[in-house]
């Protein structure tokens, strides 16, 4: 029962082979078991989402229809949810419980989904590994020492562990991408303004993106295609009509050209990954792909234009996390500024202050053009190196991730190394285009990923592309699930 | 040692929108705290601003009224700091790319000289909300009502030389806005707020001084005060050897003193920077062109046209036009009335401002409107009543509803212009001062007054004082 994708439990919702409740009940006491040593879920809400399946079952019975009705997901603790605790993975956020839904999340309920829970993440989405929440680390469900990437870790641990058939994530520098290529499953980060900001907790503004995660990548085009969309709400949404996701997922893939950055298949990049990488080119070379050698020359230059820009804007998004008017206050504040200074020291955790003070550091007085002002001139190089790449081909292929999950703890020490986890999804950010990685093979009994990078708005055929690889190969139905 | 005074004027101008510059909540002055401040308002966690484009017509409505360049690209950055009245921890606000760049106003100083102002610049930016000390013991109260209401900071060039030109200016600025309908200009509710740049330098020299922020200047009269004190405490520093700190002080008012409020070390560094969640402004030719259509006559131009047209003195055309209201009411009195500008200009800036600075009144909220006020100067311009009578029925007005016209019916106050009737008075009075008459005859002319005084009183002031003086003359002559 469990493992049933979104398509499999839609056609099983509407074929009356199960209803809502029992897909909903059977994965909820999965969840009970499973959670405890798992982690995935920061907040599960039981009893509000059998009443939504019940909701659902009756619409349904009374001959309603509405493209996701009935199916259950679940939504990183990141997006706002109404009357359900939303934490952010912080402590600063324990007991908040906010009086309005994300865009998302409101899109998503009104195509019908059931939300069983929230999903745990690195605090305020500050993470490679799911070791920065303030609710504990997430384990990986293909071994018990392994990350499961993050900061969408809860996300894609729940989906892998097949507690939960889909997930919503959100990826500022690879937080979709990189915990999906960890944990076996597909996750796609869109376009910058495909997907509403709006009730998504901010990391970064101009990089962070929301998007799906599931098994496949036609479930992927099910949720994105319900989530994506302009939202008055947020200016930086792009007022453009959405693409049927769903309608081309078989489109042929002759003549499509396939770019592979010299860059990225180097030393740096573990053997085995590029052997699995090799291999999915040969796939998709049957199927009509052709592959050439593109020119990315300032990728070296995204990690640290990246850990600029993020804190920079991470340094301000954080400001208002300050024990006034809601979230973490410290007991007995002597004055203003002890208010501010405990509330936000015992609030946050470690990364969070790190990433704060650096953003503070590089957005002062005498610091600014030598710091913001030059990242974001390499932003701009790195989005005209993509420009120049997709006028030779449609897409870009490489790594994920330069290795498989790693284990917990192994580069917690070390900031610089865990940063370095993100050097292939970060410039897809930096640019705003759309990235997806895709389950391509198994290293050492672990799962890797091939990312594909489009042009701005082909998550069409991204999702295209992703899908026609699944039907001739089977790494996305693995499962370490029994 | 002579010393020149260098001021320039930083104020922050409300904009009369209706919902905030980022938000849907009302702008609305005086309602219960905290029920105008919805969820982006109050800064809670992933909300995002979306602008309210009204404020930035507004703003280049100030750009078309000031001659100023208008940023066709502008750019909304953030400017952080902690602070319990600032939800977001920053305020959103414009650095590099501002929407109106360099404009001027011309100001009128004594003697009909005219100075022109340089402005720098005007930004939009949301204000913050408000602090409360005072409503619960030791506790401080956060009302969130004002934050986001849109406010265009206007910065002028340091050009003004004297407390009296700042308050000029200042006032320039007020008139302009009003004009245009941007702001409400009401400086009681903080919607017009100045901050004072000062400094002082030995006459001549090309290098300002090191200059004092003042803070809290809410009416003119306080603006006059602060940068006189202001200019007095930093030439004493200097004659008594000392230097002048740059700092921010603050005007207290009962005490008509400024004292140091934070000093440049303590000020904040703001970090400014783009805020990403809102995209570059790009302000179309059209939109421009669309909004200068909207502008009404300005200021300068309507005094201009009240010399050349209506004839009035330039005084009192300034006094008219400075004020949109005034200026309005001016006009429909005139053409309602029939009665000449200068009448009517004496009797708006004289009896009805009078009256009203007596009531602490705005003309909007004047007891007697434009119609009936035109109707009492019709009946003076007919010499149905004298002025004098008129000032006793504007009276009378000022505590009713009643018309001019329904007074005098009913108080019997019609001017007595018949001359046969005029002529008896005269002549009753001529025979009952026999002795005052052979002195005037004896060539003490003076004493003309006190018989149309004693006409005036016996016909109850309703004596066509002209016609009295021409009769009377004729019968006192014999």
């Amino acid at each position: 029962m469990h493992d049933k994708t979104i398509a499999r439990i839609r056609h099983g919702l509407a074929s009356g082979e199960f209803s809502s409740r029992e897909i909903c009940e059977h994965l909820l006491s999965r969840i009970d078991q499973l959670n405890p040593s798992c982690n995935a879920f920061i907040s599960v809400s039981s009893e509000l989402a059998l009443q939504h399946a019940d909701d659902a079952d009756k619409r349904r019975a009374a001959g309603a229809d509405s493209p996701l009705l009935g199916v259950p997901i679940a939504h990183k603790d990141i997006f706002c949810t109404n009357g359900v605790r939303t934490s952010c993975g912080s402590r600063m956020l324990e007991n908040f419980v906010p009086p309005y839904n994300a865009t998302v999340v409101d899109k998503l309920s009104q195509a019908g989904v059931v939300c069983l829970g929230k999903t745990n993440m690195d605090e305020f989405a500050m993470g490679s590994s799911n070791e920065n929440s303030y609710f504990g680390n997430v384990v990986n469900p293909w071994g018990s020492n392994r990350v499961p990437g993050g900061s969408s870790g809860g996300s894609a641990a729940a989906v892998a562990a097949r507690m939960v058939p889909g997930c919503t994530g959100t990826d500022t520098g690879g937080s979709i991408r990189q915990p999906a290529s960890f944990c076996g499953i597909t996750g796609i980060k869109p376009t910058y303004g495909r997907v509403s900001r709006y009730g998504m907790i901010a990391f970064a503004s101009s990089l962070d993106q929301g998007g799906p995660m599931a098994a496949t990548a036609e479930d992927c085009a099910l949720l994105l295609q319900e989530m994506a969309g302009f939202d008055e709400k947020d200016s930086t949404s792009i007022d453009r009509p959405v693409d049927d996701y769903c309608g081309s997922l078989n489109d042929a893939l002759d003549g499509l050209k396939v770019g592979l950055p010299k860059q990225y298949f180097t030393e740096g990049l573990d053997n085995n990954i590029a052997a699995s990488l090799q291999a999915s080119i040969a796939e998709l070379e049957k199927m009509g792909a052709s592959f050439v050698e593109v020119d990315l020359p300032n990728q070296h230059l995204s990690v640290p234009a990246y850990y600029v820009v993020a804190p920079a804007e991470c340094s301000s998004n954080l400001s208002r996390f300050d024990g006034v008017r809601y979230g973490y206050r410290c007991d007995n504040p002597a004055d203003l500024e002890d208010l501010y200074k405990r509330s936000r020291g015992e609030g946050f955790g470690r990364e969070v202050k790190r990433r704060i003070l650096i953003g503070t550091y590089v957005l002062s007085a005498g610091y600014f053009d030598a710091y913001y002002l030059k990242a974001q001139k390499i932003r701009n190089l790195i989005s005209e190196d993509f420009t120049s790449a997709f006028k030779e081909v449609d897409m870009i292929l490489g790594p994920t991730t330069p290795t498989p999950a790693f284990k917990i703890g192994e580069n917690s020490a070390d900031p610089v190394s865990m940063y370095l986890n993100d050097i292939y999804t970060i410039p897809a950010n930096l640019a705003g285009l759309p990235g997806i990685s895709v389950p391509c093979g198994l290293v050492d009994d672990l799962p890797v990923g091939m990312q594909l990078v489009g042009n701005y708005f082909t998550e069409a055929r991204l999702l295209n592309v992703a899908h026609r690889f699944q039907q001739v190969t089977d790494w996305h139905l693995k499962s370490p699930a029994k | 040692m002579q010393w020149e005074t260098v001021i320039g004027l930083e104020i922050h101008a409300q904009l009369a929108t209706d919902s905030k510059i980022f938000s849907s909540s009302s702008t609305q002055f005086g309602s219960a705290p905290n029920t105008q401040a919805n969820a982006v308002d109050l800064g809670m966690p992933g909300v995002l601003p979306v602008l309210n484009r009204e404020a930035v017509n507004m703003a280049v409505k100030f750009a078309l009224a000031t001659n100023a360049r208008i940023g066709k690209r502008n750019v909304f950055a953030r400017k952080n700091y902690f602070y319990p009245d600032l939800p977001k921890g920053y305020q959103i606000s414009q650095m590099a790319l501002p929407i109106v760049g360099e404009g001027e106003v011309e100001i009128e100083l004594e003697d009909d000289v005219k100075k022109t102002v340089g402005i720098t610049r005007a930004h939009l930016e949301e204000d913050a909300g408000k602090s409360v000390h005072d409503l619960f013991h030791g506790q401080t109260g956060v009302d969130l009502n004002r934050a986001g209401t849109p406010l265009l900071e206007i910065v002028s060039e340091p050009d003004m030389r004297s407390a009296k030109e700042a308050v000029a200016y200042a006032r320039k600025i007020h008139s302009l806005v009003r004009y245009i309908e941007i702001c409400d200009g009401n400086m009681q509710e903080g919607s017009f707020r100045c901050d004072a740049n000062v400094s002082v330098r030995v006459s001549g020299s090309e290098k300002l001084g090191t200059r004092a922020e003042i803070k809290n200047l809410n009416s003119f009269r306080f603006l006059e005060r602060a940068i006189n004190f202001e200019v007095e405490r930093q030439i004493d520093i200097i004659e008594g050897g000392g230097e002048v700190v740059q700092e921010t002080r603050l005007y207290d008012a009962d005490r008509d003193e400024t004292r140091s409020m934070r000093s440049k070390e303590e000020a904040n560094d703001y970090r400014y920077f783009p805020d990403p969640d809102l995209l570059p402004v790009e302000i179309e030719d059209s939109l421009i062109e669309a909004l200068r259509g909207q502008l009404p006559e300005l200021p300068d131009q309507r005094c201009a046209r009240f010399i050349s047209e209506h004839k009035l003195p330039a005084y009192d055309a300034g006094v008219l036009t400075a004020d949109k209201a005034t200026a309005d009411y001016f006009e429909a009195v005139l053409k309602q009335s029939g009665a000449p500008a200068k009448i009517v200009s004496s009797w708006v800036t004289g009896e009805l401002f009078s009256r009203l600075n007596k009531d602490g009144l705005e003309l909007t909220a004047s007891p007697v409107d434009e119609h009936r006020f035109s109707g009492l100067l019709a009946r003076i311009h007919d010499n149905t009543i004298s002025g004098k009578i008129g000032k006793d029925i504007l009276d009378k007005m000022w505590a009713s509803e009643d018309e001019a016209d329904h007074i005098i019916d009913k108080e019997g106050l019609r001017q007595i212009s018949d001359s046969s009737e005029l002529e008896k008075m005269i002549d009753d009075v001529i025979a009952a001062n026999p002795s005052q008459l052979a002195e005037y005859r004896g060539g003490k002319e003076k004493l003309l007054s006190y018989f149309v005084g004693q006409v005036m009183k016996a016909s109850r002031g309703k004596a066509n004082p002209g016609q009295l003086n021409q009769l009377l003359k004729d019968k006192l002559k014999g």
